[in-house]
């Protein structure tokens, strides 16, 4: 648990939104908007592990980039240490990308292949410290290399010759070797075998330990971030949903999304999975391109009336958790 | 007798770098409506089993050993015999409902398809038949879906389409290789749910190819641990969950979070999943194993049989690994 919470991010009212090609019918037509993430707010604390889950299309993906830049946000703020990257330009941007670092989803591609070990990890050190001496990258990176678990013996290797588990060792590395305050995860142990991802996991929280990060844990598998996370949020559709504390959310869910997707989590262990109460969703996820107009759950959703499809529900406190649902009191 | 008996089967592939043995001596028996879940890491060798019994290995695969389906070995069969129990009696759902499809078809054509070339319906009966087996699989406005190509569907409702198509001929056995996998949680929910009320409904065994333990654990009435193309551990879903005999089956179910409990720390397995092209002497396991001795290094444990029909491979006694 965290003691002292000190704000080190505030996001306000993010939007991103794409303009596609999709569903046309003349090309003189105004491109239709898809609202990948559609007004979210919340706070980092220091030294915490933000987890965001979501299904696929959610927007979390969308949300991880947008936060460091990499997609630039229509609208809202991002608010780092008191001040606004989403106004930031390129050149002032990147200074602030040495306190913020990202993990990738799938760790064979995020790795230039025609780079040994070596280079890859020192690589953001040397752009960030073009005037380190040559000896001092080399001793940071053998350092880095033994604190996520790599042998001294592979640094002039590539990347091909190693396990997924492996090279996410390498891109956890690269990230952490500016030592930045904010390590933003997307997916990071997703492509990785069940016995791989317990060991790439372990590590996260060991070097979260050591070195005071904040991380924002994104993933689809609920159990993974329930191990991992201080606060977690859950997204649908864009919008979030439902964010608290991670054994506030975990035992007494409030959003019914929240409760289905905790619901549909299957569980190793035969007796309980058969006796459990399964909360089935009916259908899909809806297109973001033309949302229900009133709550974004409201099409799936099994306690919805009349009231949730005409009006989108905001984000209101109860017990400890921030949650979006008009039927909250009832 | 039972429905399916595979006897030390082996699957091995030419490579440019030598033989790969991907299945090593496999060995289960599966009754009518029976549901068997095949578990292990990528590389372990539970898809080309799955293939090998479907006969869609590589070029470069042989198949040895035995599996008795009705009484017949329907392991080298030639292509028309084949072809003949694939879909009428053995059918097969893959991991990306996508790939499966043809693109180029509307749904209703390809589900109809099928059935007049095996069960010789006309086009009206096959029409009336699909409709119906798509309403089973639960896809709404089955009759307006019909008419609908596979880009239309979501990821979910190809699934579902997959499964009614590999229903269509009323098969025995349903080999699903990891049919929720790129599937989101509350899908995957609806997936598998289905696959229960139609394993009732259709008394169809089924061969559940997953790395989701969960899912088995739900789904499932006997298990398979597969490591490195061998049996490692089998027995029915209870007592491999609760009473796992075999280290690897016990580092498996340790290293997934509980949702319920709160850990400090995941337990893991260490060491990464062997190369199949040098696999070490002895046991595949002893690298990562915490209980390894001598023995485990130099000799192979074989698979043994207790309980009638549970299998293990361990050199330990099962009281040393629990």
């Amino acid at each position: 648990m965290i003691t002292q919470q000190n704000v080190i991010a505030q996001i306000r009212d993010l939007k991103v939104h794409f303009q596609v090609d999709k569903g046309r019918r003349w090309p003189w037509d105004p491109k239709p908007v898809l609202k990948a993430v559609d007004g979210v707010s919340f706070d980092i604390y220091e030294g915490e592990t933000l987890g965001v889950v979501g299904e696929s299309g959610c927007g979390k993906s969308t949300l991880a980039r947008a936060l460091i830049g990499l997609i630039p946000a229509q609208d809202g703020q991002v608010l780092w240490l008191g001040q606004d990257l989403t106004q930031l330009d390129e050149k002032k941007l990147r200074v602030k990308r040495q306190d913020l670092q990202f993990i990738f989803q799938d760790p064979l591609a995020s790795l230039n292949p025609r780079m040994t070990i070596g280079e890859i990890i020192a690589e953001p050190l040397i752009s960030f410290y073009p005037h380190l001496a040559r000896r001092k990258v080399e001793e940071r990176v053998e350092v880095m290399m033994k604190r996520v678990g790599l042998l001294q013996n592979v640094i002039n290797r590539y990347p091909h010759e190693f396990s997924g588990g492996q090279c996410q060792r390498v891109g956890i590395a690269r990230a952490l070797i500016l030592e930045p305050k904010l390590v933003i995860c997307d997916e990071p142990v997703s492509a990785l075998d069940v016995s791989i991802q317990a060991q790439v996991v372990n590590l996260l929280k060991e070097l979260q330990r050591e070195m005071g990060l904040s991380l924002v844990f994104i993933a689809h598998d609920l159990s993974v971030v329930k191990h991992i996370s201080d606060r977690v949020m859950v997204m649908y559709l864009g919008n979030l949903v439902e964010l608290a504390d991670r054994h506030e959310l975990y035992d007494n869910p409030l959003h019914p999304y929240t409760k289905a997707l905790l619901s549909a989590v299957p569980v190793p262990d035969p007796e309980k999975e058969r006796k459990k109460q399964m909360q089935l969703l009916e259908g899909d996820l809806p297109s973001p391109i033309n949302p229900p107009v009133g709550c974004v759950f409201c099409t799936r959703c099994p306690i919805s009336e009349d009231r949730c499809f005409r009006e989108r529900p905001t984000l209101i406190a109860r017990d400890g958790h921030r949650v979006a649902c008009h039927k909250v009191d009832e | 007798m039972s429905l399916l008996a595979v006897n030390n089967l082996k699957v091995q592939f030419s490579t440019h770098d030598g033989v790969v043995t991907a299945v090593d001596d496999l060995t289960f028996s599966l009754s009518e409506g029976e549901t068997l879940g095949i578990v292990g890491e990528s590389g372990s060798g539970k898809s080309q089993m799955a293939f090998s019994l479907m006969g869609l290995l590589a070029k470069n695969g042989q198949v040895s050993g035995s599996a008795e389906f009705e009484g017949q070995n329907i392991l080298n069969l030639p292509p028309s015999t084949l072809n003949k129990i694939r879909a009428e009696k053995i059918a097969m759902i893959f991991q990306d409902p996508m790939t499966c499809l043809n693109p180029y078809m509307k749904i209703g054509k390809q589900l109809m398809e099928v059935l007049i070339l095996h069960k010789n319906m006309s086009k009206q009966e096959a029409k009336a038949e699909s409709i119906r087996l798509l309403d089973a699989v639960k896809i709404p406005e089955a009759k307006k879906r019909f008419d609908m190509y596979p880009h239309e569907f979501s990821g979910g409702m190809r699934q579902r389409v997959m499964i009614a198509m590999a229903l269509l001929c009323r098969p025995k056995l349903l080999i699903a290789d990891e049919p929720t996998t790129a599937l989101d949680v509350t899908v995957q929910a609806q997936i598998i749910t289905l696959l229960q009320e139609l394993k009732k409904e259709f008394n169809t065994a089924i061969i559940m190819i997953t790395h989701d333990l969960g899912v088995v654990a739900g789904l499932c009435d006997k298990v398979m641990v597969m490591y490195a193309g061998r049996t490692m551990e089998y027995g029915s879903v209870q007592d491999v969950f609760y009473k796992p005999t075999h280290p690897y089956t016990k580092g498996l179910l340790d290293s997934i979070p509980d949702l319920e409990s709160d850990q400090a720390e995941l337990r893991t397995i260490p060491g990464n999943p062997p190369n199949l092209l040098s696999l070490p002497k002895g046991c595949p396991f002893q690298e990562r194993c915490q209980h390894a001795v001598d023995l485990c290094r130099t000799e192979k444990p074989a698979l043994t049989s207790f309980n009638n029909y549970q299998q293990r491979a361990c050199h330990l006694k099962e009281e040393a690994v629990a």
